[in-house]
């Protein structure tokens, strides 16, 4: 009975969880803890082949198919706060306490008495006692469980099943796509050009400059840029601002300053040419069609 | 540990979450979790029963409630990713359009 006690208030508070959590996969999770519950109190009640089953079967097929479609279908779905029938929350939340009362005094009006326990009827093995009953009085419905079973798998396998509608397009179908978007609009036909190779930032988050200084926004994933998690590429303030050091560290260093200027040049050049010279300069080669 | 009468009390507490959130929740997945508590609710009170009266009856029937249940979650959710991928929606309010 203690672990009645310790659990049936951890299950009670899950399963209240479900109800009012707004994420789909919380209410899954806690959904398996009232089932691995479940599990230890039929493990109390004398039933060791429904723990095994309560585990196997809900815990990890069952919990598992719903994680698998909650993946699928997106799990950040949660459920609209608006109420389509005016009022129904609060009747259904009603109509549930009305049912729990009733439930709860017809617990109270029945007296169960004392309690046979399984000791009889498990002696051979709860396996082997299950398996008689099962094999002789229940035949038949377990041969329909069968037939339910093969129909339920055919059927999933109907209804998850999408006809291919178009060909599948290879790589061949996919140059030659590529080439007629050349022809026709003058599409760029190599790879996307690489992100910005600097100094300081040397990442798939920043853009390439091209060669009139500004950034190139294709040279950036899509996935970053609709994410918008991209750093800006740097400006021309701060290549101004990069070559006004050089320069300066130029004359301190070289007090006769016949060269300040072409060193500085050279690299405003590298700076704003280099990135945009175009594919294959980067270290990442950016490939990202 | 003579008297189940709190297992049966707590069989009817989930059960009574269970028909709640059915009424409650939106989404067509969590409406179906909530089916499996009412499910999962009345197999405890089978196994219940079954040490009650001291035979593997109850047992079986809650053993056969699994089964089915297990078929019922595989065909329900394939009809919830159909739907889904009609509609893009997983919500019980966006299927009752069909009617139309």
């Amino acid at each position: 009975m203690t672990a009645f006690w310790l659990l049936a208030p951890v299950m009670v508070a899950a399963a209240l969880g479900v109800l009012f959590v707004r994420r789909a996969v919380h209410a899954a999770l806690l959904l398996a803890v009232v089932m691995i519950g479940l599990a230890v109190m039929y493990a109390v009640l004398e039933a060791p082949f429904l723990f095994a089953v309560q585990i196997i079967v809900y815990t990890g097929a069952i919990m598992m198919l719903f994680l698998f479609v909650l993946m699928l279908v997106g799990v950040d779905a949660a459920d609209a706060g608006e109420e389509t029938i005016p009022g129904q929350r609060v009747l259904a939340v009603v109509v549930g306490a009305v049912f729990a009362v009733l439930l709860g005094l017809l617990l109270a009006q029945a007296s169960l008495g004392v309690a046979t326990g399984l000791g009889e009827a498990n002696a051979g093995g709860n396996i082997e006692g299950l398996a008689a009953v099962l094999f002789s009085t229940y035949v038949l419905a377990f041969e329909a469980t069968a037939a339910l079973l093969i129909t339920a798998a055919l059927g999933a396998m109907v209804l998850a099943h999408r006809e291919r509608l178009s060909p599948r397009s290879t790589q061949a179908d996919r140059a030659r796509e590529r080439v007629r978007s050349y022809g026709e609009s003058g599409l760029h036909l190599g790879p996307l050009p690489a992100p910005g190779v600097y100094a300081r930032h040397n990442a798939v988050d920043t853009p390439a400059l091209l060669p009139d200084g500004s950034p190139a926004p294709s040279s950036v994933p899509g996935m970053i840029a609709s994410r918008g998690t991209g750093r800006a590429a740097p400006s021309h303030r701060d290549v101004d601002e990069v070559v006004g050091r050089l320069s300066a560290s130029e004359s301190t260093a070289d007090p006769t300053g016949t060269e300040t200027g072409a060193p500085a040049a050279d690299v405003e050049d590298a700076y704003r040419g280099g990135p945009g010279t175009g594919p294959g300069t980067g270290p990442q080669d950016g490939g990202t069609r | 540990m003579d008297d189940l009468t709190p297992f049966l009390v707590l069989s009817g507490i989930l059960f009574s979450i269970g028909a709640v959130g059915v009424l409650v929740r939106r989404n067509a997945i969590v409406v179906f979790m909530c089916v499996e508590l009412m499910l999962n609710a009345s197999n405890l009170a089978f196994v219940v029963f079954a040490k009650q009266h001291g035979n593997l009856e109850g047992q079986v029937a809650a053993f056969f409630v699994m089964v089915v249940a297990a078929a019922e979650v595989v065909v329900g959710l394939a009809i919830i990713m159909t739907i889904f991928r009609s509609r893009r929606s997983a919500s019980v309010d966006a299927a009752a359009a069909l009617r139309n």
